[in-house]
C-alpha cells in the first residue's frame, strides 16, 4: 500500500523541517510531499534540504485549502492508496498518525478525523474557536445527524476514494467542515478518533478575530448552500 | 420648466445614450471588450435611448409601476443596469478565481515532475 503525507506550509521556515523529520522518524514508509503555498520565507528551501521530501511550490497562494487539494491531485497521480494531512506548523505530532490511518487500513471509514476533544485533554484554544466549533457540530447533527466534535481539525486520513473526490471539488479556504458535508453527501464514512496536539510551536495562527468570524460565515453559508444542491 | 428646456434635456439624452452605444461598441470592435461582458451594458443603453427619443414611455412606465415622480424611475433603471453588471461581475471574478487556482496548481504539479525528471537524469 502506498502511503503519502500531505504538509500544506505557507511561511513555515521555523517549523517545516522538524514536521518532516519526525514524520520520517515515526512513518518510515511514508512518502512527504509539502505544498508551499506561496511562502515570502525559506519554508521551500529549508523543506528541500532534508532531502526527505517531494517540494511543490505553488507560484502564488491559493489558500489552505487550494494547496491541501495539490496534494490531492499529485496523490491521485502518482497512486496513492491512502493519504494523510498534517500541518506544516508542528501541532500535529507524527507519533499519533498510527491512530488515524487504522480506520483506513482496516477499511472501516473512506477518511479520518484526529480530533482533539473526543478525550479530555489540556489543549485550550480561543473562546471564539470553541463556540465556532461547537456550532459547526450542532450544523452535523442537524444536517448529518452524526456528531463530529473536531470539525475544524486538519489531521486527517484518506483512502483513495476520498483523494478522488476532494481533488475534484475543495473549498479554497477554510476547507474542513464543508470537506465533511462533501464526503458525507457521496455517502462515504467519517470517523473520529481521539489524538493529541500540541500548542503551535513557532509563528501566529492564522485565524485573527475578524478572521474567526469570517471564516464562521463564509463556513456556515457554504454548509447551507451545498444543502440545496443535490 | 418650458418646452425648450425640456428638448434640450431630451437631445443631451439622446446624445449622451448615443455616445455610449458607440463607444461599449468601439471597445468590442478594438477587442478591448469581450461581447458577452458588453451586454448588460448596450442594453442599458439602448433602454436609456429609448427612454430619451420617446418622452412618454419614461411617464408611462412610472404610471406602471406606481412611481410618483418619473425620473425616479430612470434611477431604479439606472440601478437596476448597476447592480446586474456587477453581479455579472462577481460571477466572472469567481470563475476567474477558480481557473487561477487550477493554473497554479498544475504549474506546481508540472515544475516537481519537471524537477524529478532532471534529478533522476543526473
Amino acid at each position: 500500500m502506498k502511503k503519502i503525507a500531505i504538509i500544506p506550509a505557507f511561511n513555515e521556515e521555523r517549523n517545516i523541517e522538524g514536521v518532516i523529520l519526525s514524520l520520517r522518524q515515526y512513518q518510515p514508509d511514508f512518502d512527504i510531499v509539502v505544498i508551499n503555498d506561496g511562502s515570502t520565507d525559506e519554508t521551500s528551501t529549508i523543506a528541500r534540504k532534508t532531502g526527505q521530501a517531494v517540494i511543490i511550490d505553488l507560484p502564488a497562494n491559493v489558500g489552505i485549502g487550494g494547496a491541501v487539494q495539490t496534494g490531492f491531485l499529485y496523490s491521485l497521480r502518482k497512486n496513492y492508496d491512502l493519504a494523510i494531512q498534517i500541518d506544516g506548523d508542528g501541532q500535529h505530532e507524527a507519533s499519533e498518525i498510527q491512530k488515524i490511518i487504522e480506520p483506513i487500513l482496516t477499511n472501516q471509514a473512506d477518511m479520518v478525523i484526529g480530533s482533539r476533544f473526543l478525550l479530555p485533554s489540556k489543549y485550550r484554544s480561543t473562546w471564539l474557536r470553541r463556540l465556532g466549533i461547537k456550532i459547526f457540530s450542532l450544523l452535523n447533527l442537524i444536517f448529518l445527524g452524526e456528531k463530529f466534535t473536531d470539525s475544524t481539525s486538519g489531521f486527517r486520513a484518506f483512502n483513495r476514494r476520498a483523494i478522488e473526490i476532494l481533488s475534484r471539488e475543495y473549498p479554497d479556504d477554510f476547507p474542513e467542515p464543508e470537506a465533511i458535508f462533501l464526503l458525507k453527501k457521496k455517502g462515504l464514512r467519517i470517523v473520529e478518533v481521539p489524538v493529541s496536539m500540541k500548542i503551535r510551536q513557532s509563528g501566529k495562527s492564522s485565524l485573527t478575530f475578524f478572521r474567526s468570524i469570517y471564516y464562521m460565515i463564509k463556513v456556515l453559508l457554504a454548509i447551507s448552500v451545498s444543502m440545496l444542491r443535490k | 420648466m418650458n418646452e425648450i428646456d425640456i428638448i434640450r434635456i431630451q437631445i443631451l439624452a439622446i446624445l449622451g445614450s448615443l455616445g455610449l452605444i458607440i463607444f461599449i461598441i468601439n471597445l468590442i470592435r478594438k477587442k478591448r471588450l469581450r461581447e458577452e461582458f458588453s451586454i448588460l451594458w448596450l442594453l442599458t443603453a439602448v433602454i436609456f435611448l429609448f427612454i430619451s427619443i420617446f418622452r412618454r414611455l419614461l411617464d408611462k412606465f412610472s404610471y406602471l409601476i406606481g412611481i410618483e415622480y418619473p425620473p425616479a424611475a430612470l434611477f431604479l433603471i439606472l440601478i437596476l443596469g448597476l447592480t446586474l453588471v456587477s453581479i455579472h461581475f462577481s460571477v466572472a471574478i469567481s470563475e476567474l478565481k477558480e481557473t487561477n487556482k487550477r493554473l497554479l496548481q498544475e504549474i506546481g504539479l508540472i515544475k516537481a515532475e519537471l524537477e524529478e525528471k532532471w534529478r533522476r537524469e543526473k
